[in-house]
């Protein structure tokens, strides 16, 4: 089936004429249309679009010199503002935004040759572990457990991008992460997600949730599809000041390069939150596993201490917040977005806007960030959280004076059920504890999926590398995915189950 | 940390999150209970350290040549206005 | 000479700050590549960044950077190599974003200094504390709905220069001669046209009271968004008359934000609940720290053009002109070098009274700047030049003047087709001389029977008798001679 082949091998079917990106583009609009009213992974679909644009594609094609991703039909998460296609965050506030504008990332991708999809689904403004904060509905994981029809989350916030690569409703797709969220609803869905180095991918066009976390990245079911959709993200945009010129690499060359020698580090702080839960068990005996592929591809294995560890949540839940509560100011109901009836008074017509407008958790999370830069609280929680951020960041400059990357899981379970939600914010937020310290730091991380849990659901392992070294992670995890042989698909995909 | 109705009201204000007085109670319990686990941070010893401005994987700001490049696009920034009239954006009347 | 208010219990001194909000020259905003063109079509000079558009970042802009650097040279202030933007939080309608960048914790500019003159010839040196970058607002219109108020941002996100004054001013007059000397400086740095009226410099004074220098400061008020010096210096004489009385009164001056409404001449509360203010400036993670080298200031500095206090100074030693000639003339950069101009190779005092006092009213009198001077530097010298050769003489250099004012011809055009050549011819003279002597015997009578004033009577009548062309020295020559 053409819906289950890679990004790699799609291309080069296309350039061997053995389908055409019509025929590609169609399986993939088709399967959209049996399986969204299930997953729920689109927001928006633009079935027509993608269309015009693959016979466009074919064209490119038949001249030859066409770019990697020409006719490759992806999912773009709802984040990203799209010129002309409905772009909502999830959120009703501004559920109806069109922009007049692409961002960079999508620009590049298109410029790449790349088909649009749709919209995917995501919790809302990107806050959120898995996708149940979204205004248009959560997402169906396509993963279930063995013997047991429960719904489980996709993980978030790039759910709906997770469950569409992993339902194969998209060849691979755009997602953001702030704390974890590409990794955590890849490893969620067996997939690969890749979080670059912050300011490798510019942010410009796309919705931020916490500037100084946000980054773009690719979801795919293979590593080195992970590398060929970074190779056309990447790279500098003087229109972001935060995105760094720093010369853009083939990522895909990396894929398969000898590992003999490489320093892998293992953090000793990581299995702490893994002894106290009865579910730890499997993800240790996964991280183990994957330790020991890497040894036997010449890696050296070594203990690496990463102190500050147990407050890096703690931290993020400072400084993403208060930047988010600055970030979200803007969606007042003046300029777009959806406006409050009845206003009697302009701060009447903001109350009542982002009343209405957000979702209990954005509205937790900007008035946390809110209380937390207020005066009098501003040095006891923003300033402190910064200071622990830099002792964050010195332990992996520290770590990695003694090792190439680091090991570590992805997240502290494999994915829950809907009705297991937590109703303590806390609870949830414990999600991304093992994806936050990378985020506060700014180095790129993966998630690779190693393995299945006991209930036969997907776990992943996490890749964490130096600064703009996305290389290494990239060759690592390619390895690490070839060892460990994860062919499992879920249940829920396309051509198997509608 | 607990918080308390009065500082709750003020920052839903400050944020301009209109709030009714169930759902400021239930903001409350929440945002005292995280606040609350964020006290973990009282552990650490920052004495010295520096914050971090932005991030490391940047130095420092690269200014763009002073031209007009942008702008001119009335319609754009017009298109999704919930409220246009002509070529403003309006609010409800302010009294100054 | 101090400025103090009588109160009734007293004597009391004035504390006034400034922060002046100073318009940045550059073609483009602060962030955004939009234009900052004054009086577009409402929100045509908006890029959608201005407008606070989901996913939109800012981008700093050089030229409001180099700006704000030389404008820093010219306070003869700290320059910072390092500084940063934060983001002031707060909702209003002209504000699209939520927030508005600027420059909290490290501005780039720190302490400079403002040497003022007082009518008086005194100078007094006031202290800047800093100069930072910031965005301007947009527009709201409140009379053409009655509703509704209407947003222009075609204002949002131009640059602003911040400049905070050390509370070092002492009176209403050295404030406004602060403000003058201020945009004195900045026109001449060309950083900011200093155009108050069309808001391209404004003031927010804070204004306290005290009983003596010796005590320290009491409650201040910021009198918000003054755009003129005049209101100013009124703003601060009413401000302190109202903390005074209720000093006197027992009371107590609440800090707060007032508003200056010189129609009524009274300052009254902006803003009631002054508490429901918390800005939350952190460091704006959309932008790094701005780092500047110091070869790049040291090069700005070199190509500073020379600033008024400088000239002035030069002024008095180049040209022997009195000081305060030379303040005068170097108030703007324009007039300065009209003046150089005139004063090239000539009578230096000579073009100085020629500038400052004919040229001056008649530019008053029809409402002109020297930019528009209906005559040119280069034609006021002809004329200069025209004196010194003796083809014309003092008064009728007056008639010449009026006539170049009139018709733009040159000062030689002019005499030449009224015929107002000086009489030099000694022959023509003697005659005029004899005629003059001969119809008033009796007067010369008197001269010569001790009435010297009358020497001047002669003189008179013989230029009268010549129409004024008469060379003035040969005229007195003639006549002592004769007489």
């Amino acid at each position: 089936m053409l819906t289950d082949l890679t990004i790699a091998q799609a291309a080069e079917g296309l350039r061997k004429k053995e389908f055409s990106a019509v025929e590609l583009t169609k399986a993939h609009t088709d399967a959209v249309e049996a399986l969204n009213g299930r997953v729920n992974a689109y927001i928006t679909v633009t079935p027509d679009k993608a269309l015009e644009a693959a016979k466009k594609a074919d064209s490119t094609l038949s001249a030859g010199e066409a770019p990697a991703l020409t006719g490759i039909p992806l999912g773009i998460k709802d984040l990203f503002c799209t010129n002309g296609v409905r772009t909502t965050a999830a959120s009703k506030i501004i559920g109806n935004f069109v922009p007049p504008y692409e961002s960079t990332v999508t620009a590049k991708l298109l410029e790449n040759g790349a088909i649009f999809l749709g919209k995917t689904n995501l919790d809302e403004f990107a806050m959120g572990s898995g996708n149940l904060t979204s205004a248009f509905g959560s997402v169906e994981n396509p993963w279930h457990r063995k013997d047991d029809a429960s719904v489980l989350v996709p993980g978030g916030s790039s759910g709906g991008s997770a469950a569409a690569v992993a339902a194969h409703m998209a060849m691979g797709a755009t997602g953001t992460d702030t704390g974890g969220s590409i990794r955590q609803p890849a490893a969620y869905c067996g997939i690969v997600g890749l979080k670059p180095t912050y300011g490798r991918c510019s942010r410009w066009g796309t919705i931020a949730f916490a500037s100084s976390l946000d980054q773009a990245g690719p979801m795919t079911r293979t590593v080195e599809d992970a590398a060929i959709m970074l190779t056309a993200m990447a790279g500098h945009d003087p229109k972001d000041s935060t995105c760094a010129d720093v010369a853009v690499p083939d990522y895909r060359a990396a894929c398969g390069r000898s590992l003999k020698g490489l320093r892998v580090g293992i953090p000793q702080e990581y299995d702490s939150p893994l002894m106290a839960t009865e579910k730890g068990n499997d993800i240790l005996a996964a991280w183990k596993k994957g330790a020991k592929i890497l040894e036997e591809a010449g890696c050296e294995i070594i203990d690496v201490f990463l102190p500050h560890t147990r407050y890096a949540l703690a931290t993020y839940y400072i400084i993403a917040p208060a930047e988010c509560s600055s970030n979200l100011a803007r969606y007042d109901g003046v300029r777009f977005g959806k406006r409050a009836e009845g206003a009697t008074s302009l701060d009447d017509l903001y109350e009542k806007t982002r009343h209405n407008g957000f979702g209990e958790e954005v509205r937790r999370r900007i008035l946390m960030g809110t209380y937390v830069l207020s005066a009098g609280y501003y040095d006891a929680y923003y300033l402190k959280a910064q200071k622990v951020r830099t002792l964050i960041q010195r332990d992996f400059t520290q770590a990695f004076q003694k090792v190439d990357v680091l090991l570590t899981p992805t997240a502290p379970t494999a994915a829950f059920a809907r009705d297991e939600k937590p109703e303590d914010p806390v609870q949830m937020y414990l999600n991304d504890i093992f994806t936050v310290p990378a985020s506060m730091a700014g180095q790129p991380a993966m998630s690779v999926p190693v393995a299945l849990d006991d209930k036969g659901l997907p776990l992943g392992l996490q890749l964490i590398g130096k600064h703009f070294d996305e290389e290494t992670i990239i060759a690592v995890g390619s390895a690490l995915e070839k060892a460990a042989g994860f062919t499992a698909r879920p249940d829920l995909r396309a051509g198997v189950s509608a | 940390m607990s918080l308390d109705l009065a500082t709750t009201r003020r920052i839903a204000k400050l944020a301009r999150i209109g709030l009714d007085d169930q759902e400021i109670e239930a903001v409350r319990a929440q945002l005292g209970g995280i606040l609350g686990w964020i006290e973990i941070l009282d552990e650490v010893d920052v004495e010295g350290v520096p914050p971090m401005i932005g991030t490391s994987t940047n130095a420092a700001l690269l200014p763009r040549e002073d031209a007009v490049t942008d702008g001119d696009c009335q319609d754009k920034v017009l298109s999704n206005a919930p409220d246009r009239e002509g070529p403003f954006f309006t609010v409800p009347k302010v009294v100054e | 000479m101090s400025y103090t208010i009588e109160g009734n219990t007293g004597t009391w001194e004035i504390v006034v700050g400034l922060e002046v909000h100073a318009q940045v020259i550059s073609k483009s905003k602060l962030f955004s590549g939009a234009s900052t063109l004054f009086g577009g079509e409402p929100n045509s000079h908006v890029s959608l960044i201005d407008a606070g558009f989901p996913g939109m970042l800012p981008v700093i802009n050089q030229a409001c950077v180099e700006q704000a650097v030389r404008t820093g040279l010219g306070l003869k202030a700290r320059i910072n190599l390092e500084s940063r933007f934060d983001r002031k939080n707060y909702f209003y309608a002209d504000l699209p974003t939520g927030y508005q960048i600027s420059q909290f914790e490290h501005p780039i500019i720190g302490t400079g200094v403002v040497q003022i003159e007082l009518s008086d010839g005194s100078t007094r040196d006031i202290g800047i504390t800093r100069l930072h970058l910031e965005q301007d607002a947009g527009k709201l219109m409140h009379d053409q709905d009655p509703k509704r108020s209407f947003v222009d941002l075609n204002r949002a996100g131009v640059a602003l220069m911040e400049i905070v004054s050390e509370p070092d001013i002492r009176s209403p007059e050295e404030a406004g001669a602060y403000v003058r000397k201020l945009r004195q400086i900045l026109r001449y740095l060309g950083t900011c046209d200093g155009n108050m009226e069309e808001g391209s410099m404004r003031a927010d004074v804070n204004v306290s009271v005290r009983k003596s220098a010796s005590e320290p400061f009491r409650t201040r008020c910021e009198i918000k968004n003054v755009n003129s010096i005049r209101f100013v210096m009124q703003a601060i004489e009413i401000e302190a008359a109202r903390q005074i009385e209720i000093w006197e009164s027992g009371g107590e001056v609440d800090q707060e934000t007032r508003l200056f409404d010189p129609h009524k001449g009274e300052t009254r509360s902006l803003r009631s609940k002054e508490d429901a203010h918390d800005y939350r400036y952190f460091p704006d993670p959309d932008l790094l720290p701005l780092v500047v080298e110091q070869a790049w200031v040291d090069e700005l500095e070199r190509g500073l053009p020379e600033l008024p206090d400088d000239k002035r100074d030069r002024f008095i030693k180049q040209y022997g002109i009195p000081r305060y000639d030379a303040s005068v003339l170097v108030a703007e950069q324009a007039i300065a070098d009209y003046y150089e101009e005139v004063a090239k190779g000539r009578d230096a005092r000579l073009a100085a009274n020629w500038v400052t006092g004919d040229l001056f009213g008649a530019l008053n009198r029809t409402g002109r700047s020297i930019q528009d001077s209906p005559i040119s530097a280069q034609a006021l010298g002809g004329m200069l030049d025209l004196m010194a050769d003796k083809t014309i003489n003092g008064k009728i250099a007056k008639e010449v003047f009026e006539d170049m004012l009139e018709t733009g011809d040159s000062a030689a055009d002019i005499v030449e087709r009224k015929g107002l050549k000086q009489v030099t011819d000694t022959g023509a003279i003697d005659a005029a001389v004899a005629d003059v002597l001969a119809r008033n015997a009796d007067k010369v009578e008197e001269y010569r029977g001790g009435k010297d004033r009358l020497f001047g009577f002669f003189v008179g009548q013989v230029m009268k008798a010549m129409a004024g062309k008469a060379n003035p020295a040969i005229v007195n020559e003639a006549l002592k001679k004769v007489l």
